[in-house]
């Protein structure tokens, strides 16, 4: 069987360029980048219910991505949710009064812990528990509210 | 009555029969894969013929697949004014589904059919029988190159496809009908995930690859010798292997995404 140069490079090729299009699946389309090494410090907060929010949420403060949720937990002494967040090592000065809320991203967007620094001289460390929650706001709660607000009202 | 039993019987142990050798031949093709390591030179001819020539079709189907995808989405999204999860709804659909799929059923088309006829002529012409007589087993000198081909382009394609599909998502979504390129990759980024999707997509490209062509494989070399057999043998495995391909999906999907 007469094998030219030719039949080589193409399968060459063919490998080569179905690496690059895993490579390209791995690193442009998935979400790789965000399982990046870095070195990063643990705090937890407990809520009184956690909404929607998922393992890898976003923790974000004015805006900005500085962490990820790590683990949800249920501590059935104190009947709450225990979030353990994952924080950048390079976002390591929350003062320890900082206030953790659970938001909506948009109208039906995914839920993500939002954190408000407060004015402590303490920063939070690897380990630490943030005291001040906002739990997340449940929608049928909300109407369940608002609909006995407006039959109160009704009645006067 | 009696005679549709009795067909029904003779239909049964014939498919058993048939199912058993399908698997003794993968056991010696298996058996036969080491020894085509030793000679690299048949399977780099195979992985021509099965891998690179097939290559502008899978490359064509992906972008327009991709394409298509776009404007479909495109089309349902704006009414809720979520065009922005254009990215999701092409990069999950193509790296779950139909890159595997589509990939394997044009495989099975392409390389598939041309495997089975040409092992089935070989078989018809008598040159495997000549292989014997030489003492050359022609399941390491024909099969097991054809089949280790066939086993790593499969992936590639289906990787290649992938990749071009949300290449073609992204020129009609972003480039023709004004979706945000940002918004594009940023969403397609944060949901999807490199194990759930990405992962399982290339372990559903494994699997149809190594089906379509043990069926292709074993259908040429079961072939009855002659030119009908040869024609039939082709036809059943485009039909065995779009059958393999669809219902193995659902399994995988079902096994994958199921919980």
């Amino acid at each position: 069987m007469k094998q030219s140069k030719t039949t080589e490079l193409m399968v060459g090729m063919l490998i080569a360029a179905g690496l690059a299009a895993l490579f390209v699946l791995a690193m442009k389309v998935s979400n790789l980048s965000s399982y990046s090494a870095k070195s990063s410090y643990t705090v937890i907060a407990r809520f009184e219910n956690v909404g929607g929010l998922k393992v890898r949420s976003p923790v974000m403060a004015g805006g900005v991505l500085v962490g990820r949720v790590a683990g949800i937990d249920y501590d059935s002494d104190r009947y709450e949710a225990v979030v353990t967040m994952e924080m950048d090592q390079s976002y390591d000065r929350f003062p320890d009064d900082t206030v953790a809320s659970i938001y909506t991203a948009g109208l039906l967007g995914e839920q993500y812990v939002a954190l408000d620094p407060g004015g402590s001289e303490d920063f939070l460390v690897d380990g630490s528990e943030i005291e001040f929650t906002a739990s997340a706001l449940v929608l049928e709660k909300l109407v369940g509210k608002f609909l006995l607000n407006s039959a109160e009202s009704g009645n006067q | 009555m009696l005679d549709w039993i009795r067909g029904l019987g003779r239909g049964g142990f014939r498919f058993f029969e048939t199912l058993g050798r399908a698997n003794l031949f993968a056991l010696k093709t298996l058996v036969g894969v080491p020894a085509v390591l030793v000679r690299p030179r048949l399977l780099v001819a195979q992985l021509y013929s099965v891998g690179v020539l097939s290559l502008p079709i899978i490359i064509l189907s992906g972008v327009f697949v991709g394409m298509v995808l776009a404007l479909q989405g495109y089309n349902t999204l704006v009414d809720f004014g979520a065009e922005e999860s254009l990215g999701v709804v092409v990069a999950l659909s193509i790296v779950r589904e139909l890159g595997p799929v589509v990939t394997g059923l044009l495989f099975a088309g392409r390389a598939g059919s041309a495997l089975t006829a040409e092992i089935g002529l070989m078989k018809a012409t008598e040159q495997l029988a000549g292989m014997e007589m030489m003492a050359v087993d022609p399941i390491h000198r024909v099969i097991a190159p054809r089949f280790l081909a066939g086993f790593i382009s499969m992936p590639l394609l289906a990787a290649i496809f992938s990749a071009l599909g949300i290449y073609g998502g992204y020129f009609v979504g972003v480039g023709l009908l004004g979706v945000d390129e940002g918004a594009y990759w940023s969403q397609m980024q944060s949901k999807v995930d490199l194990y759930d999707d990405v992962y399982n997509g290339v372990i559903k490209s494994v699997v149809f690859g190594l089906v379509v062509t043990w069926i292709a494989v074993f259908e040429g070399y079961d072939t009855v010798p002659t030119s009908e057999g040869v024609s039939r043998s082709t036809t059943r495995t485009v039909v065995y292997s779009a059958f393999a391909v669809l219902g193995l999906d659902f399994v995988l999907t079902a096994l994958m995404f199921g919980a």
